[in-house]
């Protein structure tokens, strides 16, 4: 048969192969899961326990992406865009949560708004206490969430051509109107790409929200908190729960970044 | 004047220092090399940068001055700039609504002007398509479009012509001309091209290295071309030298590639004088031989390039100073003149005109 150009972009064998072990190492877990579940006990995952904790992981998830995107996006913008000297040191800084330990953002965001903390006494002063609520929670799973935003829209900001922007001001377009109609329709496929790795940072987020928000049923204790905390008594119900995990994340995933890249 | 302009910017090491004046109706040609600052000064004009000092008036009022800067939203401005910027995620009829739209004219009105400036400009059924689907003649017509629908009493078009193909060129050409000519208020295009300037604008603003060097018809440069960047422009020879007046009348061009003798006007036939000798190509005569004759300059070189311009060929040879001549196609062949010919080149002392530099 003959070999058309297009073969090119075939990967060879080898890689296939490799592409094959990396997608087996990801799928193994799910699959050790699947197998080592006691799918006749299934309807024990039902439970009112799993229910609030996907009712509150729903919450939290959905909060601390609106959340990422109200404190991500402007602080992306006004970053990529700034010449000041400190900015590449903000950027860091605004990164941070991504490559700190979670538990270690949990202690910080107690220390500041615990009920002694810096800002929390304050709070608390006027009847707000934000440690061990569902608020917290959000904020929480927010917290190491926002940078993920942040970097995709980073991205997209200098992938724009700036001369877009000078000549929407050139035909008479106001700051704000050139943001509105141009600068953020532009940025659009990098605001949805930013907001999906949010929310599934924080649909998986852990450590901060167990230390911040502590792990409270039907307040706090989302999907993840509740698999560990199952897993401590009934193995079998951690497992079955985990793979209702797996099964919301997937869809998740599959269903926004069809969406993503197709634009 | 409907438009006057005297204004100084610094942008990074680069100083821009210009002044230039319009009427109503006319079309101006704002020609220089890349760099030369053509396009801080259509920044400037567009309102995009505060100029450091001068004042730009239009229609009588008052752009910048010293104290005053209007913004771009509300000055009567259009604009096509370089490269067309045509908003990616808009249609075609978006695009052009937009300048009206950033500046507060409601959706339905921007909507039916819109259309209008497309139809004018012979793109109505291109309204609903992305710019990216547009072929170059017709993004250009999208761009023009947008550029006129405000009515605006200033038009900038930045390089209009450079980017596209020989076919387009010539269908935007004639639209452009089309569309100058019925302008009222005043059209300033961009080009480093002079035979776009020439096509499009009755003057010529010259500018070179931030600053005005010359303006005028092509006519009135071409007479007298003040650098060697207009006299190329223009076409003709160039000599830049130092006179000595022989006595006679007449007198020599020193330059550092060669000598040429020339009439002099009496108030400058003065030794040592730095002057520009400026020779109309169609003034040097080519020829096989040495000729005879009453010719003060007789020089002998290869032809450098020969490049046909219709029926009519511009002859490059290396003489000293090197010379361009333009003989018809006829004469050419009639000669047998190539590139590499050996020929002999000739033109009266009188044809040089002499300008002071």
């Amino acid at each position: 048969m003959a070999r058309r150009a297009s073969d090119a972009a075939v990967p060879p064998p080898g890689l296939t192969v490799l592409a094959a072990l990396g997608i087996a190492f990801i799928a193994l877990p799910v699959v050790g899961l699947a197998v080592r579940a006691p799918w006749s006990d299934l309807a024990a995952l039902w439970t009112p326990a799993t229910r609030s904790a996907l009712k509150v992981s729903a919450l939290v998830t959905f909060g601390a992406t609106a959340l990422a995107l109200m404190f991500g996006l402007p602080a992306a913008i006004v970053l990529a865009r700034s010449k000041a000297r400190a900015a590449p040191l903000i950027r860091g800084l605004i990164l941070l949560p991504f490559v700190l330990p979670p538990v270690v953002g949990g202690i910080g965001l107690l220390a500041a708004l615990g009920r002694h903390g810096v800002i929390g006494r304050g709070l608390a002063a006027i009847g707000i206490e934000l440690p061990f609520t569902t608020g917290a929670a959000v904020l929480a799973a927010a917290f190491v969430a926002t940078p993920l935003l942040v970097l995709a829209v980073e991205g997209g900001i200098r992938s724009l051509d700036p001369r877009l922007e000078q000549a929407a001001a050139a035909m008479g377009a106001s700051r704000w109107y050139v943001l509105r109609r141009v600068t953020l329709p532009l940025l659009r496929p990098h605001i949805v790409a930013g907001l999906v790795l949010a929310a599934a940072r924080a649909l998986g987020e852990f450590g901060a929200t167990i230390t911040f928000a502590g792990n409270i049923a039907g307040r706090t204790q989302t999907l993840p908190l509740s698999v560990y905390e199952t897993l401590q008594s009934d193995p079998g119900a951690a497992i079955l729960q985990a793979l209702l995990m797996v099964a919301v994340s997937l869809v998740a995933m599959v269903a926004l970044r069809g969406r993503l890249l197709s634009r | 004047m409907s438009l006057d302009v005297d204004v100084g910017a610094h942008r990074g090491g680069f100083t821009l220092d210009a002044a230039f004046s319009a009427r109503a109706g006319d079309t101006i040609a704002l020609l220089g090399p890349n760099g030369a600052g053509k396009s801080t000064l259509v920044d400037a004009l567009a309102g995009l940068i505060r100029p450091e000092r001068g004042r730009v008036t239009l229609d009588g009022r008052t752009l910048d001055d010293g104290s005053e800067h209007v913004e771009a939203r509300d000055r009567p401005v259009g604009v096509l700039f370089q490269s067309l910027l045509l908003l990616p995620h808009l249609s075609a009829l978006e695009n052009v609504a937009f300048p009206l739209r950033s500046r507060g004219t409601r959706a339905e009105p921007a909507r039916r002007a819109a259309r209008a400036a497309l139809d004018r400009v012979g793109a109505g059924g291109l309204a609903g398509a992305r710019p990216m689907r547009l072929s170059g003649g017709e993004a250009q017509r999208v761009a023009l479009a947008r550029a006129l629908v405000g009515e605006p009493r200033l038009l900038l078009l930045d390089e209009p012509l450079s980017a596209l193909d020989v076919t387009a060129r010539t269908a935007i050409r004639a639209l452009l001309r089309r569309e100058l000519a019925g302008f009222e208020g005043v059209a300033i295009v961009v080009t480093h091209d002079p035979v776009d300037a020439m096509t499009l604008a009755d003057r010529l603003v010259l500018v070179e290295d931030g600053r005005v060097t010359q303006s005028g018809s092509p006519e009135e440069i071409r007479a007298a071309p003040r650098t060697a960047y207009a006299a190329d422009l223009v076409g003709v020879n160039l000599v830049t030298g130092t006179l000595e007046p022989a006595g006679d009348g007449t007198a020599l061009i020193r330059a550092p590639d060669g000598v040429v003798a020339c009439v002099p006007p009496p108030d400058l036939a003065v030794e040592g004088e730095t002057v520009l000798g400026v020779l109309r190509p169609a003034d040097v005569s080519l020829h096989r031989d040495r000729p005879e004759g009453s010719a003060r300059n007789v020089f002998d070189g290869t032809v450098r390039f020969v490049s046909m311009e219709g029926d009519r060929a511009r002859v490059g040879v290396d003489t000293a100073p090197p010379l361009v001549a333009e003989v018809t196609a006829a004469s050419l062949r009639a000669m047998g003149i190539t590139e590499g010919s050996r020929v002999w080149v000739s033109f009266k002392a009188l044809e040089v005109r002499v300008v002071a530099v």
